[in-house]
């Protein structure tokens, strides 16, 4: 290729960037990126941002970012206050949402730390939006800001149009439309119903939030305007599917067939989304209740593949505002003092606390993050004896290549499963502790050598396991024909128990459903071990 | 480019505010009892302050699903110092297990409480929550000494600062122009005279006419010279005028004993008893009128620090006190414009030949004029003043005799007293 690299403050390319959304053919391998000249000298480094500046720093990025080929969203930036951030903060990250007391309770505990200095605040909020909406925090230093357009914009950003969960379980044009929905409609409901009614129903919903995603099937994509036409017409429906299926009366066809129909099970097979068998099934909810259930399911859908990879994500991001701001400053764009300032950030953002530190709380997904990505880009480059053993397709490979392919293609558990090297294991000290109720003391199973590498990899792969993490519980049947109550089946996983508050999750099952349930847990060999019972709630 | 970056600062903020107050009202009774115990426990001076409220974290709790202990499970931790395969660990108490697990902290076992801050706002809302004042009939209120003053067009008479500019050269103008109308449609006149005099001027006749006329026309000139540019009724000023407002006004009297037995503990109780009374009027009504009135035998009006923070000693005369009330009321606050509300705290101790003097005081004087008379007795014992006070209060509706003998019954009686009609407590 002997095309001229662009000198860089080209207005032009600005200009029209909104009409062509694909600007060229994106540069997908390493091999492939055209470093430009030194430029002549660096941006202007007060510690003060302007407009100005933001939008030299942003440009700048954006053209570095697009020599790495970082496919994104069209970027937008916000700039907001530190209570617009913990406002921002309190309703899960997002700009608009329903109003709920446990925003509230959530933003006074932020604030509380925020004042206090427990904390600082995030120094950056990112929304997987098209377009995906930056929050840059008005008290940020220039350096700061630099930091989190690189992380935030490009970073998540990518992350966010590539990596195969969000783009098959979210839709990032339509959140923002369906959250302004969701508002508008909960407030309605709260003005027609009564604040009391609405919040019972969305604390139950909340309660069984994290069972109310599917996990396999792909939810079908629907804009604002198609959601709030189809919503009349489907809770029509769903209240005659339900009348039907309650119906007293017995059908008039008797004999073999309704004997047959007597003893078949329903639902035929358990569910998984319990919020999704509650919609479409519970019999006494409200049309409106179905639809608040409905959107505190969408709520929780959207946020499931952020649960699933927040190790890929945050270290995709570290690595790549590490990556951006490094060639910049390669090319002569960043002074000193900047790189000081945003690397002392990125240090204490990547420090991993060993166990049994006082500030140690599980592993850190920035640290990991980060640590894997940069050490896949080193088994690319610079691969060792060992790298080659354990990762022989990726040792030696075009680094950009392979990082891309591990971004779209992973979620948290396989990434771990696929790219975690024993040189990293050896640098985390990695090792597995097994916790067994039978026995009196806590094992180590396994260290970071040679003969632990597979099974550290594998109980740290596990860990992320969001199957494993929370207890799988089922709709297991209803007793269609008698006190049409409702049983649940918890399956165990590796005997472990169910935590005391399923009592308290039941009596918000049972609030949704309207008669009694009834939760058992199950273990490995099939035997019920332990009940749990909610008499049907008093209907008013 | 500019367009990508949006200042979303002037935004607002407190989008939250809508969760807050649902988290508060869904925490309500809870930070009720917080309020309660806060005002029992507090100082005088601190009443009226926000406050931290505890909330125990399983009151808060969002139930999910989850794990509990037990089981087996493995975890993974950096950070290895000097394990090898096969090392067997003591199993620390309490926790997840597996050397402090990332997961503990998920679990909401902790019994600490959730605190948070309440504002002042928020806690007086919380704190007077349902209450009023009893009978306050604003429709009896007639004319106020409170004054509005706004805008009513100019006047010809004012302060220099009100001076209208415009206004007063536009009057210049025009009475220039009317003033001098009449003297320059005769000096166009004379001048076009002039000019066709002046044509011929060889005639003698003319000779002396064009003088005469020129003559004329310097007079003229000179009464026009004189038509001042600016005189003083051209001057216009802002006017302002002053308009009665209409307010609902009361005036409350607090009536405290201040003798020598009424001791430490039973002052800081009728203390109490009037600071909130007090705050509870501030809070509701921008004009109100508050007359400290305390007493040991003679009675004597004070001012609010005086009232609540000096101390004195002496015999008890009630009476005096009532008296002293009637006094003030009937010289400052007459019953066709104020509302009159009345509050005394005694320890019921009298000298024993008045309280019967007080029935007949408060009867016959004092409660015609109020719309609420409230009695507290800040001692167990009933003495001759209770005895008489509870055969009024048989009878007449407005008057109510309460005991408190403790910090904490003094919200209760506080609440009952002045509990809007029909709420419950």
């Amino acid at each position: 290729m002997t095309r001229r690299a662009i000198a860089l403050p080209d207005p032009t390319t600005d200009m029209f960037e909104t009409h062509v959304p694909e600007p060229k053919v994106r540069v997908r391998r390493a091999a492939d990126i055209v470093t430009p000249p030194r430029a002549e000298k660096p941006l202007p480094a007060p510690s003060d941002w302007t407009f100005e500046l933001i939008d030299q720093y942003h440009t700048v990025i954006r053209q570095t970012a697009q020599r790495f080929g970082l496919d994104t969203y069209p970027n937008q930036l916000e700039i907001i206050t530190a209570e617009q951030m913990m406002d921002a903060y309190a309703s899960v990250g997002m700009p608009v949402n329903y109003r709920h007391w446990s925003y509230g309770k959530e933003f006074i505990a932020t604030e509380k730390n925020y004042r206090r200095g427990h904390m600082g605040l995030a120094y950056e909020i990112v929304i997987n939006s098209n377009p995906c909406i930056s929050y840059l925090m008005e008290e940020n230093t220039m350096a700061m800001q630099a930091l989190v357009i690189a992380h935030a914009a490009y970073g998540h950003n990518s992350f966010f149009k590539g990596n195969y969960l969000f783009k098959m379980w979210t839709d990032a044009s339509s959140i923002i439309d369906y959250l302004v929905y969701a508002k508008n409609y909960v407030a309605e409901c709260e003005e027609r119903y009564g604040l009391d009614a609405v919040e019972e129903t969305l604390d139950s919903c909340h309660a069984l939030m994290n069972h109310g995603v599917d996990r396999y099937r792909r939810p079908s994509k629907l804009s604002l305007a198609q959601e709030q036409a189809r919503r009349e017409d489907r809770e029509a429906y769903a209240q005659r599917q339900i009348n039907d299926m309650w119906r007293t009366l017995p059908k008039k066809q008797r004999g073999k067939e309704a004997e047959e129909s007597q003893v078949r099970r329903f639902p035929e097979e358990p569910q998984e989304n319990l919020l999704y068998f509650i919609e479409k099934n519970a019999p006494l909810l409200e049309p409106w209740q179905r639809e608040i259930v409905r959107i505190v399911r969408k709520v929780a859908q959207y946020f499931y593949p952020q649960r699933q990879t927040q190790v890929m994500n945050e270290g995709w991001a570290t690595f790549w505002h590490h990556n951006l701001l490094n060639t910049m400053y390669d090319d002569g764009h960043l002074t000193d003092g900047v790189m000081i300032e945003w690397l002392k950030s990125h240090t204490n953002v990547v420090y991993q606390p060993p166990v049994g530190h006082r500030a140690y709380s599980g592993i850190n997904p920035y640290a990991l993050g980060f640590a894997m990505y940069t050490d896949i880009k080193r088994i690319c480059q610079k691969p060792t004896d060992e790298d080659r053993q354990w990762f022989p397709e990726i040792a030696g490979a075009d680094w950009l290549e392979t990082i891309d392919h591990a971004m779209r293609n992973f979620k948290d558990e396989s990434f771990v499963g696929q790219y975690l090297s024993p040189n990293l294991m050896r640098e985390f000290r990695l090792f597995s502790i097994v916790d067994d109720e039978k026995e009196s003391e806590l094992e180590v199973s396994a260290i970071h050598d040679e003969t632990g590498y597979r099974r550290v990899r594998e109980a740290l792969s596990h860990q992320y396991d969001l199957g494993s993490r929370e207890p799988n519980i089922q709709v297991y049947s209803v007793n269609t024909r008698g006190d049409r109550s409702l049983v649940l089946r918890h399956t165990q996983h590796n005997d472990r128990p169910l935590h005391d508050t399923a009592q308290e999750v039941l009596k918000h099952v049972a609030r949704l459903w309207g008669f009694g349930v009834h939760l058992e847990s199950v273990d490995n060999a099939g035997t019920v071990t332990k009940r749990w019972s909610v008499p049907a709630p008093s209907h008013p | 480019m500019l367009q990508q970056i949006i200042d979303r600062r002037l935004a607002g903020k407190n989008k939250s505010i809508g969760n807050r107050e649902r988290f508060l009202r869904r925490h309500k009774d809870q930070i009720r009892e917080a309020v309660k115990r806060a005002v029992d426990g507090r100082g005088i001076r601190d009443i009226a302050q926000g406050e931290d409220i505890h909330i125990p974290k399983r009151d808060i709790t969002e139930p999910v699903f989850g794990h509990g202990q037990g089981g087996k499970r493995e975890m993974v931790h950096p950070g290895n110092q000097e394990y090898v395969r096969g090392d067997r660990i003591e199993r620390p108490r309490g926790g997840g297990g597996g050397g402090g697990g990332g997961q503990a902290s998920d679990s909401g076992e902790g019994d600490d409480d959730f605190v948070f801050h309440l504002s002042k706002e928020e806690f007086m809302q919380v704190f007077f929550d349902d209450l009023a004042l009893p009978n306050l009939a604003r429709t009896t209120l007639a004319e106020t000494p409170e004054f509005k003053t706004h805008r009513a067009g100019f006047s010809s008479d004012g302060t220099p600062n009100n001076l209208h500019v415009v206004r007063s050269m536009r009057g210049a103008i025009g009475r220039r122009i009317a003033l001098g109308g009449d003297s320059r449609k005769e000096l166009r006149r004379l001048e076009e005279h002039l000019e066709t005099l002046k044509q011929h001027p060889d005639t003698p006749a003319h000779q002396h006419e064009i003088k005469a006329l020129e003559e004329e026309i310097e007079a003229l000139r000179a009464r026009l010279g004189r038509i001042p540019y600016l005189d003083p009724i051209d001057l216009k000023y802002r006017s302002r005028v002053r308009v009665p407002v209409p307010t609902a006004k009361a005036v409350m009297f607090c009536l405290m004993d201040v003798s020598g037995s009424m001791d430490e503990s039973r002052k800081d109780l009728a203390k109490r008893f009037f600071i909130l009374l007090y705050l509870f009027l501030t809070r509701h009504y921008e004009k109100i009128d508050i007359v400290f009135i305390r007493h040991h035998t003679q009675a004597q009006e004070v001012d609010e620090e005086n009232f609540f923070h000096s101390t004195e000693t002496g015999g008890t005369v009630v009476s005096s006190a009532l008296v002293l009330m009637e006094e003030i009321a009937r010289a400052r606050y007459p019953t066709s414009e104020w509302n009159i509300y009345g509050a005394q705290a005694s320890d019921g101790d009298n000298w024993h030949h008045d309280s019967g003097r007080c029935r007949e005081l408060l009867a016959n004087n004092i409660l015609p004029l109020c719309r609420y008379f409230a009695y507290v007795q800040v001692a167990e014992e009933e003495q001759n003043l209770w005895d008489e006070y509870s055969t009024l209060s048989a009878d007449a509706k407005a008057f109510a005799i309460r005991k408190v003998t403790e910090a904490s019954q003094i919200y209760p009686v506080f609440r009952e007293l002045f509990k809007k009609e029909g709420a419950t407590t």
